[in-house]
């Protein structure tokens, strides 16, 4: 058999086609999804090979200069590349969106689960804690908590953190209420398992199908709360490089006819969140079926 | 022989859970008395079949005798020490000793571990050696089981698996720990037709090999006749005949038990039922009829069966039965449970 | 004895993501007026499927590929939506494994009987309709304050009674009941087959008894039909078969079930599982499993053979 790049190419694609096959539409989300973080964050991994500019820089061209060459995305006011601000910005957003649905997951998995197991006064004072927070409206709350957290960006990152604990938690508790009553349960029990045991070799791993799918989408729902609080001036400082920053200043420059100001940062973060929402999608559609296979 | 398990006047009640508008009227709390004053023994590397219809309380009698619920009253022996009496965590270590085949295998297994985590997690949770000898001791219980190819199936997710091989899991799991008493649940209830004599099969061997003592807990009184040494019959709470399967089957004196074996199905036409069903069904555990429970559907009954609750006498040899029709036959000694 | 219903190759497919599941495979099939026709197999041999298929109740994307029913001289496979839907519950009546599924919540038992009296009995009124499930309440025992009752008060073995009282209360010719009798217990369970037996002598009835429980079949049947893997493996008299099974699938499943009144020691077991429908295997679908397993069984597919007045699908008689 010879050995030749096309080869390599049908061998690489074939178990995706067959992928494609079983799952239909759902994998070819999934994978599109996929593709599009995947080029974000390979963008945010080598920005040097991308940006042609520092970010920084305030001298690389004709001030708002519409997109040609060699700005492939124009020059804002401070006369600097918006193609390059766009891919070192990436790595803000990658970073702060990230970041807070780990720290939401990590926080909200883990009370779900023991207020789910334990139950009595633990999930009661739980559950009304979190139902509360649950019932404002995300945005509301993050601004809330980015007002009284102050700027930085740790502290953006916590505040849009906390608004989506709440979901893990109620997500994760159910389940667990459920599965906490079925047979294979009762049989781990039965050979002597410890509660904790239970918890973490039974409980655990049933539940956690289901929170990968809400982890995508969180992230989804972290990029646009991070770009509106930035948006509305609450969260980074402005030496940061950040496309909510840079949406919020290109605004005022539309009426003027600069639509490259505003328009890239906020496409880019609409195709981030939509990447990850076609990932979010994707997995839940083809989770869903394997778990009900018997 | 000796005893290895003798449970006295086991009782279980659940509580019914109260509405609201009941709790302000102060209405009295009803129970399902799932299993009212039950006694028997099992002796080492016998088989006992307990044998009910829905709602007797067998279920709840083997998930009892096991500790996996705690008695209203009543005691279990194991070796001629109470399991109640046991610490939390020496309970932890009898669960080495005491273990349990479920009704439905896919049910009992976490679909999210390997079978063989799971066969070989009891190990795990009493610490019994390195993971490496414990993935050998899994592998060796998995081919006694007939799981093979064993390192094949040791990584499989248990809806790889059909039905069959999925309840050979369950026993695997059950045994290796070297068990000495077993609690089979309906074991092969639903399991399909033809694999019913493998798994029985498999279970009379491994009673063999690993020198076992079962709780045969079924409903079908032609699986008993394959593996069980004793049968036990049990209606609404109670039992109401035990002696040797052969005496049972042969002589059955609990009107009961005569109706129980008159109803099982043969698979031969030449032995079609002639004789009518007794009407009536089973009613409910929380309203047990008062006196015998059986007696609204006796065709036997007589006045003092709706007042008094007959008591087991014997009436053969380790043939015991709960039916008034009996006791005044003779002045008998009344069973252990006194 | 003329035939109620006659099936002729029938084929049913369901396909899925992984292929198509060859669930009824080229079955062909005769009943005769007024007999019980047992249907057994395992799960997965196709019986339920057979059963649903002549009532067109097969769920997508299960659908008939070929072969015809011909019932009262009118192929059920060719007929219009229109026409089956006359003929469920008038003609043909079904009733299910487990009725507290099959029957409304919601509503209560006279209720929904009156709504199955007047969906095909356009002309009755409601008093009417009434009385004519009063009176089938009495003839299965049941008291007639019942039916103001709901299903979940009732208990498995009457919920089961009162589904066989929805069944026939249009007076159908044939009753196909798919595993009545799984849910029950085992006093109840002959309970119901007496009242079945009871009811087809009443009524002049034509029962089709799928199930997978042969002492039941035992009970009640005149002939059997055993299927394995979508097909055929033998039909005849209910004794002749349990004395003398032909085929060897026949034979092992009779010698792997307990009997109660047999001595015998040990029971037997058949190596193997059931087929993978979607792929299943060339010649003869038992052929992996039999112990008699020849080359031609490898290769091509029975035919019908004729002998002791039955049919069977086995190269072993051909």
């Amino acid at each position: 058999m010879r050995f030749s790049p096309a080869h390599a190419l049908v061998q690489g694609l074939t178990p995706f086609m067959r992928m494609g096959r079983k799952y239909g539409l759902e994998w070819w989300i999934l994978v599109f999804g996929a593709l599009i973080i995947l080029a974000i964050v390979v963008m945010a991994m080598f920005p040097g090979f991308f940006a042609p500019f520092s970010p920084y820089d305030q001298n690389t061209g004709p001030q708002l200069a519409p997109p040609g060459d060699p700005h492939l995305m124009g020059t804002d006011n401070l006369q600097r590349d918006v193609w390059s601000r766009i891919v070192y910005g990436s790595q803000t957003i990658l970073r702060v969106a990230v970041l807070a649905a780990v720290i939401s997951s990590f926080t909200g998995i883990i009370l779900g689960l023991i207020s789910g197991f334990w139950g009595g006064l633990l999930d009661r004072t739980l559950s009304l804690v979190m139902d509360s927070l649950y019932v404002f409206p995300g945005l509301i709350l993050a601004i809330a908590f980015a007002a009284m957290f102050g700027p930085g960006v740790i502290n953006i990152t916590l505040a849009v953190a906390v608004i989506y604990i709440p979901t893990y938690f109620r997500l994760v508790r159910g389940q667990t209420l459920s599965i906490k009553e079925e047979l294979y349960v009762e049989a781990a029990k039965a050979i002597g398992a410890s509660s904790s045991t239970i918890l973490w070799k039974y409980i655990f791993p049933n539940v956690i199908a289901t929170t990968v799918v809400v982890f995508t989408l969180n992230v989804a729902d972290a990029i646009m709360i991070e770009a509106a609080l930035t948006y509305l001036g609450l969260g980074l400082p402005p030496s940061i490089v950040d496309w909510g920053m840079d949406l919020a200043m290109g605004k005022k420059f539309l009426p003027s006819g600069q639509w490259w100001l505003i328009t890239f940062p906020g496409a880019m973060i609409s195709l981030l969140a939509l990447g990850f929402t076609m990932l979010g999608e994707g997995l839940a559609e083809i989770l869903n079926p394997r778990l009900l296979e018997r | 022989m000796d005893t290895l398990i003798e449970v006295q006047n086991l009782i279980k009640h659940f509580p019914l859970q109260k509405g609201f508008i009941d709790n302000l009227l102060a209405k009295e709390k009803g129970v399902v008395k799932a299993v009212d004053g039950v006694s028997f023994s099992i002796a080492k590397g016998e088989v006992l079949g307990l044998v009910g219809e829905s709602g007797c309380g067998k279920t709840t009698t083997g998930r009892l005798i096991l500790r996996l619920l705690e008695p209203t009253s009543g005691d279990v022996f194991y070796s001629g020490r109470s399991i109640f009496s046991y610490s939390k965590k020496d309970m932890e270590k009898m669960r080495l000793k005491m273990q349990i085949i479920f009704q439905d295998p896919y049910a009992s297994l976490s679909p999210r571990m390997t079978i063989g985590k799971a066969i070989g997690h009891p190990l795990e949770i009493h610490n019994h050696r390195n993971s490496g000898e414990r993935k050998e001791i899994c592998l060796r219980i998995m081919e006694k089981v007939g799981l093979t190819p064993a390192s094949f199936l040791y990584r499989k997710y248990p809806h790889q698996l059909s039905g069959g091989q999925r309840q050979r899991v369950v026993i695997a799991r059950a045994l290796i720990t070297n068990p000495d008493f077993v609690v089979a649940d309906e074991p092969i209830a639903m399991a399909d037709v033809s694999v019913r004599a493998l798994i029985l099969e498999l279970m009379v061997r491994l009673k063999e090999e690993f020198d076992l003592t079962y709780l045969f807990i079924t409903h079908d009184l032609a699986t008993c006749k394959y593996i069980c040494d004793r049968v036990a019959i049990m209606y609404l709470g109670k039992i109401v005949e035990i002696g040797p399967l052969k005496d049972v089957f042969k002589n059955p004196v609990h009107p009961y038990t005569a109706t129980l074996l008159a109803a099982v199905p043969v698979p031969d036409p030449k032995f079609r039922r002639t004789q009518p069903i007794p009407k009536g069904e089973i009613p409910s555990p929380i309203n047990p009829p008062p006196g015998c429970r059986f007696h609204p559907r006796c065709h036997a009954a007589k006045a003092t069966c709706s007042v008094e609750e007959p008591r087991l006498v014997e009436v053969g040899q380790d043939h015991w039965v709960a039916c008034s029709l009996e006791s005044s036959a003779s002045g008998q000694k009344p069973h252990l449970s006194t | 004895m003329e035939n109620i219903l006659e099936i002729k190759d029938l084929n049913v497919q369901f396909p899925i993501n992984i292929g198509t599941v060859r669930a009824v495979d080229g079955v062909s099939l005769d009943l005769e007026r007024g007999e019980v026709m047992g249907l057994v197999g395992e799960s997965g041999c196709g019986k339920s499927t057979l059963g649903f298929s002549i009532l067109r109740l097969l769920r997508p994307p299960g659908m008939i590929t070929g072969g015809r029913i011909l019932f009262n001289d009118r192929d059920i496979v060719r007929m219009s939506t229109k026409e089956v839907l006359s003929i469920r519950g008038r003609e043909i009546a079904m009733i299910f494994q487990d009725p507290l599924t099959s029957l409304n919540p919601l509503f209560r038992i006279g209720d929904q009987f009156i709504e199955t009296i007047l969906t095909h009995e356009k002309k009755m009124n409601r008093k009417s309709a009434l009385n004519r499930a009063e009176r089938m309440l009495e003839s299965l025992g049941i008291s007639s304050e019942r039916l103001s009752e709901y299903p979940h008060q009732m208990s498995g073995g009457m919920r089961q009674r009162i589904m066989i009282g929805m069944g026939l209360i249009l007076d159908p010719d044939l009753l196909i009941a798919d595993e009545p009798t799984t849910s029950l217990d085992v006093v109840v369970e002959a309970q119901f087959l007496d009242l079945l037996a009871d009811l087809c002598r009443k009524y002049n009835l034509t029962i089709i008894l799928i199930t997978h429980n042969l002492g039941n079949v035992a009970q009640l049947a005149d002939r059997i039909t055993v299927m394995y893997g979508g097909t055929i493996a033998e039909v005849g008299p209910a004794q002749s078969i349990f004395d003398n099974p032909l085929h060897p699938y026949s034979q092992g499943l009779l010698a792997s079930i307990p009997n109660i009144k047999l001595d015998q020691p040990k029971l037997a077991t058949m190596p193997g599982s059931p087929p993978d429908l979607v792929n299943p295997p060339p010649g003869c679908v038992f052929h992996p499993r039999c112990p008699k397993a020849m080359d031609i069984c490898k290769a091509e597919r029975p035919k019908e053979i004729r002998k002791d007045g039955r049919r069977v699908y086995c190269w072993l008689y051909g």
